[in-house]
């Protein structure tokens, strides 16, 4: 793919480190199902919007908790992995 | 008084989930509200009376949280059909109150934008003002009205801070024009969320006059309560003091209510001259009504430690780390709460599954909540329990009772989660809905908003006390004392009565699961509500005992006539029969027709016949 100059290298929000914040780069949101995706805007996800992970429920396969905006959202881990994420340093 | 108002300007408080609504309604109201339900669908609604300062009466309606006009849940259509004047058996609203969370504008803004474009007077409520403060924001509300056009109120509701002056600003937006139909284009709302996003987060930093990055207490909360290892162990720990304290607690207010109906029923017999009247009132209703008012400190207890868990916003930590086991049977962990609920009673656990916007979770969750031990459950477990089982010490600080009772709780939890699995693989077969909730931040509980939440839930306890228990108690009486037996005959009362007749029908079918005739007479009354079993034995055993001597505690009799192989059958048939006629009509509301309750009526019967009655055979085959 001819990816823009794309500087810090983007990863995936499920793959954030904890207490990490980064900037959503782009959602795909053709991962996601239709009341998915409506509720994820709902919620503030957005590009160009700031997030941060924040809690990791179980070691394995819980869902994830993130800061969005000001908000702190509960999201399960395939929704995390359909958000490109700029990593904040 | 005025002269007589034709018709209260009517106010709609509108928001976000988790702006503080329900606070600000009743910061506003105070306890002149009433709970109702919209017609056809069980969504709450909750309306108030307030008077303005010019002194004119407004009604208020509180609506359910939504985050655009766009629903996703039964809830939201309501707020979405409410403020839009499409929604039957209200008018359109006079002025809107939009709650939003001064943290949080952002995203409280965007629906706030939509709500102010339909052309209905809005004023705005900039909630949680203080809380937005000690996070480090600083707001403008004079800029913020400005950028919106409409005036901008900065509130505390639990505080009770900055009413006033919202109650003022309504007086000089309400009733200008008086109630008026929303003209064509009058209302162009943008419906594109991406766009109105831009445009609330460009009104929110214009507003902001700093910020300033707080570690907020929430944050350390979580730290714990979210915390892979420690989360759990913490949610495991209140689960265990919440029961824990539900059957401790109540003890000394429920032996109190005890004490007073049997002196209630001492004084009438009495004052009242002995006869058939008397019998009805003692025997028939002060025993069947005690029975089961002696219950209502534990459900108190237990709706107590809800409220509290929920308007701290432990709840939704609940619901995220049960989440993972929720979703290895196809449910989210917001099935979490109303199962919760469920403890207490299904019917306000049914009700809760509102805000599960997947219909098939949802149905799901309606079809597996009345496996969850009800309160209803416990006298029934109690009486029978208490009878037939031995109270030794099987291991230290364990004993036998507590076991068995222990086991019927995680029997019906079991179950349920079996029945999920199935169900979601066959009748409501769909793609997970998946998990998605925002975490609002800690706050101390409002105590008058606790109150008044447990007091709405006694009034509705004591009505169904007052009103289906007594009926069905009353005429269960009747129907065991007619018609007479002939005196001499050497059929019992109860055998020869209609009851009786009714009772030896049922037993031909529940006579292969080891259900005796009293058990058969107690099964038909017990289907208006689980606990008239208790008062229906009691009856059953009132009205046999021909001579003083017989009569004793129904424990003792039970002792007499009940083997212990039955009494296991019959505690295992009421982990699982639907016995309970509130939770098939709620049921029936929730789903919009007979066909699930019908359903759910039926597969718990047969759960509940192949369970008592393996519980039987196998009790009978090691010889218990």
């Amino acid at each position: 793919m001819n990816a823009p100059t794309a500087f810090p290298p983007l990863i995936r929000l499920g793959q954030l480190p904890r207490k990490t914040r980064g900037v959503v780069a782009a959602v795909d949101w053709d991962m996601l199902s239709v009341p998915e995706a409506r509720r994820l805007r709902e919620l503030g996800l957005d590009e160009g919007v700031e997030v941060e992970m924040m809690h990791r429920a179980t070691l394995g396969s819980g869902p994830i908790a993130c800061r969005i905006g000001r908000m702190t959202v509960a999201l399960r881990r395939h929704v995390g992995q359909a958000i490109h994420v700029a990593p904040a340093n | 008084m005025d002269a007589p108002v034709s018709v209260a300007p009517l106010i709609a408080l509108v928001g976000n989930p988790n702006a503080g609504k329900s606070a600000l309604f009743n910061a506003m109201t105070g306890a002149r509200q009433k709970v109702g339900n919209y017609p056809g669908v069980t969504v709450e609604r909750h309306v108030g009376r307030t008077s303005l300062p010019d002194g004119r009466q407004v009604e208020l309606i509180d609506l359910p949280g939504a985050y655009s006009l766009d629903p996703s849940s039964p809830d939201e259509r309501v707020t979405r059909d409410v403020v839009l004047g499409r929604q039957q058996g209200e008018r359109l609203p006079d002025a809107i109150v939009v709650v939003i969370d001064a943290a949080n504008l952002d995203n409280h803004l965007r629906f706030a934008l939509q709500l102010i474009a339909l052309g209905t007077p809005v004023v705005i409520a900039l909630n949680m003002f203080d809380l937005a403060e000690r996070d480090g924001l600083k707001l403008d509300p004079e800029r913020l009205a400005a950028e919106l056009g409409v005036p901008v109120v900065p509130t505390v509701a639990v505080r009770r801070r900055g009413i006033d002056e919202l109650k003022a600003r309504l007086g000089e937006v309400v009733g200008i024009g008086g109630a008026r139909a929303l003209r064509a284009g009058d209302g162009h709302v943008e419906e594109d969320i991406a766009v109105l996003q831009r445009r609330a987060r460009a009104i929110a930093t214009h507003a902001t006059l700093s910020e300033t990055a707080v570690r907020r207490w929430t944050h350390r909360l979580d730290a714990v309560a979210l915390h892979p290892v420690a989360g759990p162990i913490l949610l495991l720990a209140l689960l265990f003091v919440m029961f824990q304290a539900v059957f401790t607690w109540a003890t000394v207010p429920a032996d109190a209510i005890d004490a007073g109906f049997t002196a209630l029923g001492g004084w009438v017999s009495e004052v009242m001259p002995d006869g058939f009247l008397r019998s009805l009132i003692t025997d028939g209703l002060i025993a069947g009504v005690g029975a089961v008012l002696v219950f209502l400190p534990q459900i108190l207890i237990l709706f107590l430690f809800i409220l509290v868990l929920e308007s701290t916003g432990y709840m939704v930590r609940a619901a995220f780390l049960m989440d993972r086991l929720m979703a290895s049977v196809g449910l989210s962990g917001r099935a979490f709460i109303p199962l919760l609920s469920s403890f207490a009673c299904a019917v306000p656990g049914i009700m809760a599954t509102r805000t599960i916007d997947d219909e098939k979770d949802r149905l799901t969750t309606i079809l597996i909540a009345p496996l969850m031990t009800c309160s209803a459950r416990w006298p029934v477990y109690t009486l029978i329990i208490g009878a037939m089982i031995p109270d030794t010490q099987v291991l230290p600080f364990v004993r036998l009772q507590g076991l068995v009772m222990f086991g019927l709780l995680i029997t019906g939890v079991l179950g349920a989660y079996g029945v999920a699995l199935v169900l979601r693989r066959t009748v409501t077969r769909g793609e997970s809905s998946g998990f998605m909730m925002e975490m609002p931040k800690y706050q101390w509980p409002s105590v008058r908003d606790v109150v008044l939440g447990l007091w709405q839930r006694a009034v509705i306890f004591l009505k169904r006390a007052g009103t289906i228990i007594a009926a069905t108690t009353v005429v269960l009486w009747l129907l065991l004392s007619f018609p007479k037996a002939p005196i001499g005959s050497d059929v019992s009362q109860v055998d020869y009565s209609i009851a009786g007749r009714i009772g030896h029908g049922i037993e031909y079918v529940v006579k292969p699961i080891g259900f005796n005739r009293d058990i058969s007479l107690a099964l038909l009354p017990a289907m208006a509500a689980r606990e008239v079993a208790v008062a229906a034995i009691g009856t059953v055993y009132a009205i046999d005992g021909t001579d003083a001597a017989n009569e004793g505690r129904i424990q003792d009799r039970l002792k007499d006539r009940w083997s212990l192989p039955t009494a296991l059958a019959f505690l295992m048939w009421f982990v699982f029969a639907p016995q309970c006629i509130s939770t098939i009509a709620v049921t029936r509301r929730e789903t919009n027709g007979w066909k699930w309750p019908a359903f759910m009526v039926g597969y718990l019967f047969a759960l509940a016949y192949i369970a008592a009655g393996a519980t039987y055979w196998i009790a009978t085959a090691i010889g218990l």
